[in-house]
């Protein structure tokens, strides 16, 4: 018996959602006393034997470039392999695009029970029950498990990555493999860019804007804190700014520990996407704008005076 | 060409979320019925797209569902679908619907099957991966685009801070997202048309679900927006590190 954490890799490195996820499978390992293992597919260039600090005492490597790109196919088959080697109870992911496209199919292949965005760590005071998202981020359901296999996908930036000290064992794992039914064949990533859904902070713009030669500000703000950008549903439908930046109940659902919506009204479907996000700052000139009431902190004003205001006087604290 | 769209009812996204039975059902009174906007807006879009430009394919929906279901189906129909195809069992789990599509789908042979990413309302984005596999079939989640040619699909899906490009043989399972096509309402010719069309409900096949609600719970309450004057977002910036502690 053990815990499974399914290790996620792009371009050879650990995603950050992985580190969440070791750190929340690392801790159910410990509510059913046993200890945590990891998988990792493809070739890296981390130290996976570093990945100890992060409490896992075991990395199974399937070091096969076949793996280097997402199959879904493949790496479930792969992900079926180690779990039935390692005989893990429990198998953990991020619930990201890798997590999202893998986790289904294992649960199907091995008729294992999925909660996928689990927010919190088991209840297995009656059973095996775990919280996750429902509606869109407007509340949650409790989701009990009843299989002798369970399948957790972690909703990023749910769960606080905790780093000791500690070295895994690395296992090369020498499995068959199957080529990849899915080639990629480009991939196009906006270099130095905060993924959004893995992002910290999101700096966020609406219609309140007026136009798209605006961001400048916007893109400024972001980038002393280090943010991602992102926009409202108008903004994206006015090709303002590009489709993947929407967040929204019809666009991307994030959570990071700070967003900032300027002239966002704050529509309940935006709120869906944004209300799991820890702390919220709203500056909007109209003091109606439904945003305020789910905000933490407010500033009623002209976006235009206040946006770099803010840029400066973070500069300053940061400096 | 030969396209299965997964249909899926969901609360109208401006819904108000309450619960009954002591938190372990979803409250649905009032509560206006939509088609799950990412299997409306994108996939069943996109597949009347692939059938405007070849007039030969065929475009079945599925949908598991109760007879209250009929008027989402009818609303697809309208937009463009062929027939339609309802399992008549009401939802438990993922993996139950999952399984009811599958079966749906091993009766036909379908060259494409698209779902929406994920329902608004169990956000699961588990249904498309599931049917995949107890189908044996390549997936593909998450896309922004979807092209054929021939009997190769050319689909670029969402990766962390980008996209990529990837190819797959037919048949395949593909889950839309925002980018795949733009929303459309029915008109007219397609209400009239969708009434004769067939909606044809089957029963369902015996499936253990994998998993069970316990409860329901809402959110807590946000304790009130703090204001700070326009004239001293320093202060703001001074809350954020020294109160919130987030930067």
């Amino acid at each position: 018996m053990s815990v499974l954490i399914f290790i996620d890799t792009a371009e050879g490195h650990v995603k950050k959602a992985s580190f969440e996820a070791m750190t929340y499978g690392v801790k159910v390992a410990e509510q059913l006393g046993t200890t945590a293992e990891g998988i990792v597919l493809g070739t890296t260039k981390d130290d996976l034997a570093a990945l100890g600090k992060y409490g896992v005492k075991k990395i199974h490597h399937v070091n096969k470039p076949a793996l280097d790109h997402l199959d879904a196919q493949s790496y479930t088959k792969a992900i079926t392999d180690v779990a039935g080697k390692t005989g893990a109870k429990v198998i953990v992911f991020s619930n990201n695009v890798d997590g999202k496209a893998i986790a289904p199919r294992l649960s199907a292949r091995l008729k294992a029970g999925l909660v996928s965005g689990a927010v919190a760590l088991p209840d297995t005071s009656k059973g095996f029950v775990v919280k996750k998202n429902v509606f869109s981020g407007k509340a949650f359901a409790n989701i009990s498990l009843n299989t002798d296999v369970k399948i957790i996908a972690l909703n990023p930036n749910a769960y606080q990555t905790i780093v000791g000290e500690g070295a895994a064992e690395v296992i090369a794992t020498d499995i068959a493999v199957d080529a990849p039914k899915v080639k990629v064949t480009a991939v196009n990533k906006v270099n130095g860019e905060v993924p959004l859904t893995e992002a910290e902070i999101v700096v966020s713009a609406g219609r309140g804007l007026k136009g798209p030669e605006n961001w400048g500000m916007v893109e400024d703000l972001a980038k002393v804190l280090h943010a991602a950008t992102a926009c409202s549903r108008p903004v994206a439908d006015a090709h303002w700014r590009p489709h993947n930046e929407h967040v929204g109940q019809t666009g991307t659902a994030i959570a990071p520990t700070l967003y900032i919506a300027i002239g966002i009204s704050g529509a309940i479907q935006h709120l869906a996407g944004v209300n799991r996000s820890k702390v919220i700052v709203v500056i909007n000139k109209d003091p109606e704008a439904p945003f305020f009431k789910a905000a933490d902190y407010g500033i009623v004003g002209d976006a235009f005076e206040v946006v770099p205001k803010m840029t400066e006087a973070i500069k300053k604290i940061k400096a | 060409m030969k396209i299965l769209v997964c249909i899926s009812k969901t609360p109208d996204t401006t819904a108000k979320i309450a619960f009954t039975d002591n938190n372990t059902k979803f409250d649905t009174n009032g509560v206006q019925w939509i088609i799950n906007p990412y299997d409306e807006w994108y996939s069943l879009v996109r597949a009347i797209e692939l059938k405007e430009s070849d007039a030969s394919t065929v475009i079945h929906l599925v949908t598991v569902g109760a007879p209250d279901a009929d008027p989402i189906i009818r609303k697809a129909l309208a937009l463009g679908g062929d027939e339609a195809i309802r399992v008549n069992a009401d939802s438990h789990d993922s993996f139950y619907i999952a399984s009811q599509i599958a079966e749906v789908a091993k009766h036909d042979s379908y060259d494409l099957i698209f779902t929406g990413k994920e329902t608004i309302d169990y956000n699961g984005s588990s249904i498309g991966g599931m049917v995949a596999e107890l189908l044996d079939l390549p997936y593909i989640s998450l896309a922004t685009k979807f092209e054929l040619g021939g009997t190769k699909a050319t689909v670029t899906r969402e990766i962390e801070g980008g996209e990529e490009v990837c190819e797959v043989n037919l048949p395949a399972v593909v889950s839309c997202q925002k980018g795949v096509a733009e929303q459309r309402i029915p008109n007219m010719r397609g209400i009239m048309a969708a009434r004769t069309k067939p909606l044809k409900p089957i029963e369902p096949v015996a499936v253990d679900p994998l998993t069970g609600i316990a409860s329901f719970e809402l959110p807590p309450a946000k304790a009130g927006v703090k204001l700070v004057s326009p004239d001293n977002v320093e202060e703001l910036v001074r809350l954020l590190k020294e109160e919130a502690k987030v930067i």
